[in-house]
């Protein structure tokens, strides 16, 4: 795999500039295409990525859970004077669930995630890279494409759907808290309410996409960390332009996805 | 005992370059079983290049590389793996898997070169190249708790653990006191002999060199300027090598700072 390289300096000129993001984009397509080609070939290391999937679990757990309660609250906080001046307060628990559902749970858990997840898999394979350790696995005849970024990659395509799902709970919960501190409303009929407005095919696009936020994460990041060079500098470098492309490419993305999945699910219009 | 007749590493005419600056040149070398090869030469001379181009984590630009008969150029990744099995790697910083404990880090390349062994197996043969090294109380240790005497040691255990038949050592006392320097070279001949291995040191180091060497090149202006026993390149009469080699640079400066 020969990846284009990507030019370093303090003081880039516009063209520099241009060159790397022509040469990241390259790259990343490069590693995409060797990510498809090595994920089908055994050894598989099973267990290697469930390693990652707990340990990206563990490490966004109490993040997420936050943001998504803190998420729904404000929803639901914001919505509720706008929905009562028109006499709408009734639309409250619908309004919010459905925000939460299609967008704001898969696209804030996917931003958070690449923040905390895509900086950490950029500056740890970039200290393996630059401290020899990718080597140190390659003369092992361990294939370290295979054995570092694959896994990884897999795990965070796996486990942001699930912690999507989580958020999503969490962030309905924090919408009740929201809901019953200015009016008087039963769990009973919140939860009746959001289940009534939210259908099936409302939740089927908004964690599918999570699949490909997933996967950019730990492309992105992988990609960041195992081109990495130029010491501790290269591995500071491959941490933050990790956090930056990811998400900027989810947003891109989630346009995308917006866009096809209302294409394949008129109704959802 | 040094097999002559056996060559385990043959090189011809390697060329290494990045963009302009040209950093190894036609180099041509031999290593019989059993023998220890010291390379020599001052710091950006292409000495890491060189091992990196022996272990194929680095093509030449032209050149052939024959290890036990086969020329790993023209191997596919996984013959190459098959190859580099038979191999031991200690890298300059010791390269030890941040995220590993000493008992991981050893066990990792048994795991992989060797699949099918067996867990009691595993944790035996780690115990007893523990025991090689002089290091058995770390075996829960992270690579952080170490000292950098004590990760030479651990990367030197984990090179040797898969009983490779060559070895190649990159500064293996780089950055090290003098007596530390003298154990780890100790240790690598001891081993050696134990062992049976074949070796190849990349060094500046004269302390080690004297310890380790059967033979010794000296790499210069990307080519092999000199090359014999030991003792031939520190008795040598040429300017270079005897600057090289003794202590008439550090007197120099001493002079200097005084004045």
């Amino acid at each position: 795999m020969k990846l284009p390289k990507v030019k370093y300096g303090r003081r880039l000129s516009y063209k520099e500039y241009l060159f790397n993001f022509f040469a990241t984009i390259t790259g990343l397509t490069i590693f995409n295409i060797e990510f498809i080609k090595q994920a089908f070939i055994p050894p598989y290391e099973i267990a290697e990525v469930k390693k990652h999937m707990d340990e990206l679990g563990v490490k966004t757990f109490g993040i997420v859970s936050v943001t998504g309660f803190i998420i729904g609250l404000v929803l639901a906080m914001q919505s509720q004077p706008v929905l009562a001046r028109f006499g709408a307060s009734d639309f409250l628990p619908g309004m919010v669930a459905l925000s939460v559902v299609r967008e704001l749970g898969p696209v804030i858990t996917a931003l958070i995630f690449a923040g905390r997840v895509s900086s950490g898999i950029g500056a740890e394979l970039g200290s393996m890279r630059v401290t020899e350790q990718i080597d140190a696995m390659e003369v092992s005849a361990v294939n370290p494409f295979k054995y570092l970024v694959v896994t990884r990659i897999i795990a965070t395509t796996m486990i942001l759907p699930i912690l999507t799902i989580y958020v999503i709970i969490i962030a309905l919960l924090g919408g009740y808290l929201a809901v019953i501190i200015v009016e008087s409303m039963s769990f009973e009929y919140y939860r009746f309410a959001v289940i009534n407005s939210v259908e099936f095919g409302d939740l089927i696009p908004g964690v599918a996409k999570t699949f490909v936020f997933g996967y950019i994460v730990g492309l992105v990041g992988c990609y960041k960390g195992f081109t990495a060079e130029g010491g501790t500098e290269g591995v500071g470098k491959a941490s933050t332009s990790s956090v930056v492309i990811a998400s900027l490419l989810i947003l891109i993305f989630d346009m995308i996805l917006v866009k096809i999945s209302l294409w394949l699910w008129p109704t959802l219009g | 005992m040094v097999m002559a007749n056996i060559r385990v590493v043959e090189i011809e005419n390697l060329s290494k370059r990045f963009d302009s600056l040209i950093v190894l040149e036609n180099i041509s070398l031999f290593v019989s079983r059993a023998e220890n090869l010291v390379i020599f030469g001052r710091s950006g001379q292409g000495k890491s290049v060189l091992l990196k181009c022996i272990i194929g984590l680095m093509p030449p630009d032209s050149g052939t590389i024959y290890i036990n008969g086969r020329n790993i150029l023209e191997l596919s990744l996984n013959e190459l793996n098959k190859v580099r099995k038979n191999i031991g790697f200690l890298f300059q910083g010791s390269a030890l898997y941040d995220s590993m404990t000493v008992k991981e880090n050893l066990s990792f390349p048994l795991k992989k070169i060797f699949p099918d062994m067996k867990q009691s197996e595993i944790d035996e043969k780690v115990k007893s190249t523990l025991e090689l090294v002089s290091l058995e109380d770390a075996i829960n240790k992270m690579p952080s708790e170490l000292s950098g005497g004590m990760k030479k040691r651990i990367g030197l255990a984990r090179s040797i653990i898969t009983d490779p038949e060559l070895m190649l050592y990159d500064e293996p006392t780089t950055g090290l006191d003098p007596i530390t320097t003298k154990e780890i070279s100790e240790l690598i001949i001891n081993l050696q002999k134990k062992l049976n291995m074949t070796s190849i040191v990349v060094t500046h180091d004269l302390i080690c060199a004297e310890i380790i060497a059967d033979r010794a090149i000296f790499l210069k202006d990307a080519r092999i300027a000199y090359e014999g026993k030991i003792s031939d390149l520190t008795s040598s009469k040429d300017l270079f090598l005897k600057n090289f080699f003794s202590n008439e640079i550090i007197h120099a400066k001493e002079e200097s700072i005084k004045v």
